[in-house]
């Protein structure tokens, strides 16, 4: 190359630094190796491919930590280099940690299910289906510019509406898997239509141009800015579940395999709440008089409607353990999007954005848990009933004594002390900011759902109908509790673990 | 009294706090080799004794090395930074207030437990229950010992779940539905209160009790202290519990088995109380000062609405349950306690906080011959007690007749009793209320609660006449009367409610200065 080219290439090309990137592209590559090798694999090794992705999640959660010692960026401007489309700093790398350690203990739950379901569920397809998924929630909290974000949300999604209607001849999975993509479909439609807008009227994708350019806008692209940044946020509510697009829930968490219902209850919420963090706090600062109100609206909302959901569950009715974990998970991502909502009142926003990450930190453990005890008794009881939990205690103590605790930390007592000061954080960004009626209507929510979780508690247990019988609990599953059990009591005993993301600054 | 060096008095109060927890722990595993016992129901009941016994010698250790000369002086502190995101400390220390108050659930838990070893009530294994004892005495240890909003408030929940399953499992008739309700009327109370303490520690900057006592509401402006104390005070009066919000209570007692309602009204209440002079009285005054009259009202009409439905329990032909009528006496007694509490004066709080002692005392002693009463006659029914002449108790089975006759007219505030001592304190308290309360109305609540205590004597009396007296019929086979192990268990009750009546100097001696600079605001 001449003297002359080589500024030239360097001002065209970019560098690309690939330790950087590395955590969501190993889970890519992983999804694609497996789904090749599910060509080649004999049919009674097919478990190969799983134990594959699954040490393929672990690799990109390892490669996380070359990463702390500070903040990376890169495909950045060639002219401006303070505008990446590719941030891993520390919001990124906990959001990361995030959903790559909830696909892996999501992964280890799915070896069990696919062996339990005799080939009625294609491997190779699953596995690189969760892989690409999990790939693209990875790559959400690093995106720095609407495409990439849009980009990062539809590959995290798509899998995601095929896991769900993956069951052959399964026809409750399949109208799941439609309902689930029609109105995800339609959000992102909405949110695209949304960003154009903002495009439009800004002239730029990249998130902290448009927080610089969207207060000086023409007076007459006025309208044009606010109706985009109303519907690029309607698009991503939708991801949270947040009423009133929270509906596909419950039937989508039934219709699906477990595990994949266990993915989409933390991973899709982290998702959703990510991209929703980055356009309000990181994009729209200066509309926080009007996503302010209208998130702390839509929190209050989402979390009433779902705990009163979970509330109005029958404890006899088919699948209603897996139901009440669904509504449930509802009303949980209303507390998730209160510091959220909080961040718009407060002076130091990114603080309470903290209280949200260290609440999906302990919500991802707890919740995961609880769908690993679930898959548990899914495998002898598969209606899974509430009434199926009753006198668990008696037939296997410590699988009965963990969900007790998880359930327990999903509702915020003592012994589930992480779940209570994970509350407590929510509560004080929402005190903090002033937002006291919110807090109020937390509060009645907290108690609705401390009533249907302790009554779930209660019954683990009471006296077994009949006898006791035990069952030999899959290694893959007794890992999962296991993981996510170490991580609540580690939790319960050093909050500060997670907590210290609510006291400083992640961006 | 003795000299104790204070890093061992820091780690006797932490033992306090977290030897309990440990032990149920060790209660839900197997039971090590050499201590196996005769079967591993026997071997788990008495590692339940062991531990409380291990609580309750550490807590007289305690008592000992406390400087009794310096009470209002938290001592034994130990301070630790837990979670620096949410400020919260590991701070634990004892003054003159919360040390008879740790005493006496070391006592009273290590009587439940002694008491349960011989007499384990009815129901799933022993294990679990031993368990959620432990856990349920180092929640209520925990709550007198820290200094920390927040771990106060951790504490106070921890409490909820070994007391909801000790109803719901080892509790009599309708425990399902009186379990509940215990439980979704203490979480409502204590998420309202969360919020409050959250306020408190935002607007304030910290959690910690005793930087908060010596700021005495300085940093906390009127509508903050106003809004702080309702929602507090809503927690915590939910626990006291107050007119009207007790209508958990005498369910809860009914169900509970004997050593649950012990536990109930001995300890538990007592966080209630305890939270309103330690947190409510020194950190925001100006706001209790603006609800002290409303609290001493509701007071007042509790003492008057237990005593009357104790009466209306007590007479002929009412099917009135014993557990019940104490239950009612509880929200009476409690009634004296709030105020006392609400004529904010150093003579008041004092009278409260003794009374708090004394209705531990004799409340649990009452507790625990009703449900000796209930073991040997399969009923605590007063009407089928009774039938037409009265249970004659004293004939049947004279020493459980005496000490119930005792019991009772100690509860009713005799003079020489420790039940005097509170209840006089508390209405002398409100003859001269705070400066900046309104006289007249306190006066006015003064003569009610007087008059109250004349009820509170006729229902009491009602109960020993009935109960105790009668026409004993000769072919009657006699009751058991008093065992070894049951006078083991009431013995130490019926000695300090002795022991306080004649020398209440021993309690006010340390209550009053950790009052006086409570109420002077913390400063030292």
């Amino acid at each position: 190359m001449s003297a002359l080219a080589q500024p030239l290439a360097e001002s065209v090309v970019q560098s690309v630094d690939w330790l950087a990137i590395a955590p969501p592209t190993i889970a890519a590559l992983v999804g694609l190796v497996v789904l090749v090798a599910d060509l080649f694999v004999a049919e009674n090794k097919k478990a190969l491919l799983g134990w594959t992705s699954v040490a393929g999640l672990a690799a990109s959660l390892l490669l996380l930590l070359p990463l702390l010692d500070g903040d990376r960026a890169t495909f950045c401007l060639t002219g401006d280099a303070g505008v990446c489309s590719y941030t891993a700093d520390r919001f990124t790398l906990v959001i990361q940690f995030l959903v790559l350690g909830g696909a892996l203990l999501a992964a280890l739950l799915s070896v069990t299910a696919l062996k339990d379901a005799n080939k009625e569920l294609p491997e190779g397809e699953f596995w690189f289906l969760l892989l690409s998924s999990a790939a693209g929630a990875a790559l959400l909290p690093a995106s720095r510019d609407l495409a990439t974000l849009i980009v990062a949300l539809e590959v995290a999604s798509l899998p995601a509406f095929a896991l769900v209607g993956l069951r052959y001849g399964d026809r409750k999975s399949s109208e799941a898997a439609l309902k689930f993509f029609l109105s995800s479909v339609t959000a992102t439609a909405v949110s695209l239509m949304g960003i154009s807008f903002v495009y439009a009227s800004t002239g730029t994708l990249y998130l902290t141009q448009i927080a610089d350019r969207i207060q000086n806008v023409d007076g007459q692209l006025q309208t044009l800015a606010q109706t985009g940044v109303v519907l690029t946020l309607v698009g991503f509510a939708f991801k949270t579940a947040a009423v009133p697009f929270h509906f596909w829930v419950p039937d989508t968490y039934v219709g699906a395999p477990l595990p994949v219902a266990a993915y989409l209850s933390v991973v899709g919420k982290a998702v959703g709440f990510t991209g929703l963090i980055l356009v309000t706090v990181i994009a729209l600062p200066s509309y926080a008089d009007v996503w302010g109100p209208a998130l702390a609206a839509l929190a209050a909302l989402t979390m009433t409607v779902g705990n009163v959901g979970a509330l109005r569950q029958q404890a006899t009715r088919a699948y209603s353990a897996v139901r009440l974990l669904a509504w449930s998970s509802v009303g949980q991502a209303g507390y998730l999007l209160v510091p959220i909502a909080a961040a718009a009142y407060s002076n130091d926003g990114e603080r309470s954005i903290g209280s949200t990450v260290a609440y999906a930190l302990m919500y991802a453990a707890v919740n995961l848990g609880a769908f690993a005890v679930a898959a548990l008794v899914g495998r002898t009881k598969p209606l899974n009933r509430i009434s199926d939990y009753r006198g668990l205690y008696a037939r296997n103590p410590l699988s009965a004594l963990i969900l007790a605790f998880f359930l327990l930390c999903l509702a915020g007592l003592p012994p589930g002390i992480i779940g209570l000061f994970a509350k407590v954080t929510v509560f004080s960004a929402a005190v903090d900011a002033g937002l006291g009626w919110l807090a109020v209507v937390m509060a009645v929510n907290v108690v609705i759902a401390l009533f249907y979780y302790l009554q779930w508690t209660a019954l683990l247990f009471r006296a077994p109908e009949g006898e006791a019988v035990r069952h030999l609990v899959p290694a893959p599953v007794t890992a999962t509790m296991a993981l996510a059990g170490v991580v609540g009591i580690a939790l319960s005993g050093a909050p500060q673990l997670i907590l210290r993301f609510a006291d400083t600054g992640l961006f | 009294m003795i000299d104790i060096n204070e890093s061992v008095m820091q780690f006797v109060l932490a033992f306090i706090v977290v030897g309990p927890f440990l032990g149920a722990a060790a209660a839900l595993l197997p039971a090590p080799p050499g201590l196996k016992g005769k079967s591993p129901e026997q071997a788990v009941l008495r590692h339940g004794v062991t531990v409380t016994g291990a609580v309750l010698i550490a807590a007289i250790v305690l008592a000992l090395g406390f400087d009794h000369d310096q009470p209002s002086k938290m001592q034994a502190s130990t301070d630790i930074s837990w979670i620096p995101a949410l400020d919260v400390r590991i701070h634990l220390g004892v003054d003159g207030i919360s040390l008879p108050l740790l005493v006496l659930t070391a006592l009273l838990t290590f009587l439940c437990a002694l008491y349960s070893y011989f007499k384990m009530p009815a129901g799933p294994t022993p294990k679990a229950f031993v368990a959620l004892l432990l856990v349920l005495e180092s929640g209520t240890l925990a709550s007198f010992a820290v200094l920390d909003l927040l771990l106060f408030f951790l504490a106070f929940e921890m409490v909820l779940i070994p007391m909801y399953f000790l109803i719901a499992r080892w509790g009599g008739e309708g425990r399902a539905e009186a379990a509940w309700k215990f439980i979704l009327y203490t979480l409502l109370g204590s998420v309202v209160m969360l919020l409050g303490l959250l306020l408190i520690g935002i607007k304030a900057g910290t959690f910690d009790m005793v930087a908060l006592a010596t700021d005495n509401g300085r940093s906390l402006t009127a509508s903050v202290q106003v809004i702080a104390v309702l929602a507090i005070g809503i927690g915590l009066a939910v626990k006291t519990p107050m007119w009207p919000l007790h209508s958990w209570l005498p369910d809860a007692h009914t169900a509970a088995p004997t050593v649950g309602s012990v536990l109930l009204a001995g300890v538990l209440l007592k966080m209630g109380t305890y939270g309103f002079v330690r947190i409510l009285l020194p950190i925001a005054p100006d706001g209790f000062a603006d609800f002290a009259p409303y609290l001493a009202a509701f007071a007042v009409v509790g003492i008057i609405y237990g005593s009357l439905a104790c009466l209306a329990l007590a007479k002929q032909g009412a099917k009135g349950d014993l557990k019940r009528l104490i239950a009612y006496s509880s929200v009476g007694h409690m009634g004296f306690v709030l105020l006392g509490i609400a004529t904010m004066t150093p003579t008041g709080v004092n009278g409260a906080l003794f009374a708090n002692i004394a209705h531990g005392l004799i409340t649990g002693l009452l507790f625990f011959l009703v449900g000796a009463l209930k073991d040997r006659t399969g009923t605590t029914d007063l009407d089928a007690l009774a039938e037409q002449t009265g249970a004659a108790l004293y004939g049947k089975a004279p020493r459980l007749g005496g000490l119930l006759a005792f019991a009772a007219v100690a509860s009713l505030g005799l003079p020489g009793l420790a039940g005097f001592w509170g209840e006089m304190l508390a209405l002398f308290g409100a003859f001269e209320p705070a400066a900046g309360l309104s006289r007249p109305a306190f006066l006015t609540f003064m003569a009610i609660g007087a008059f109250g205590t004349l009820l509170t004597a006729a229902y009491l009396l009602v109960v020993v006449r009935r109960v105790c007296m009668g026409v004993a019929p000769q072919d009657v086979p006699k009751l058991a009367d008093v065992q070894t192990y049951e006078f083991a268990a009431w013995t130490p009750l019926v000695a300090l409610t002795v022991v306080a009546g004649l020398w209440p100097k021993a309690l006010l001696g340390l209550t009053d200065p950790a009052v006086q600079q409570l109420l002077a605001g913390g400063t030292r």
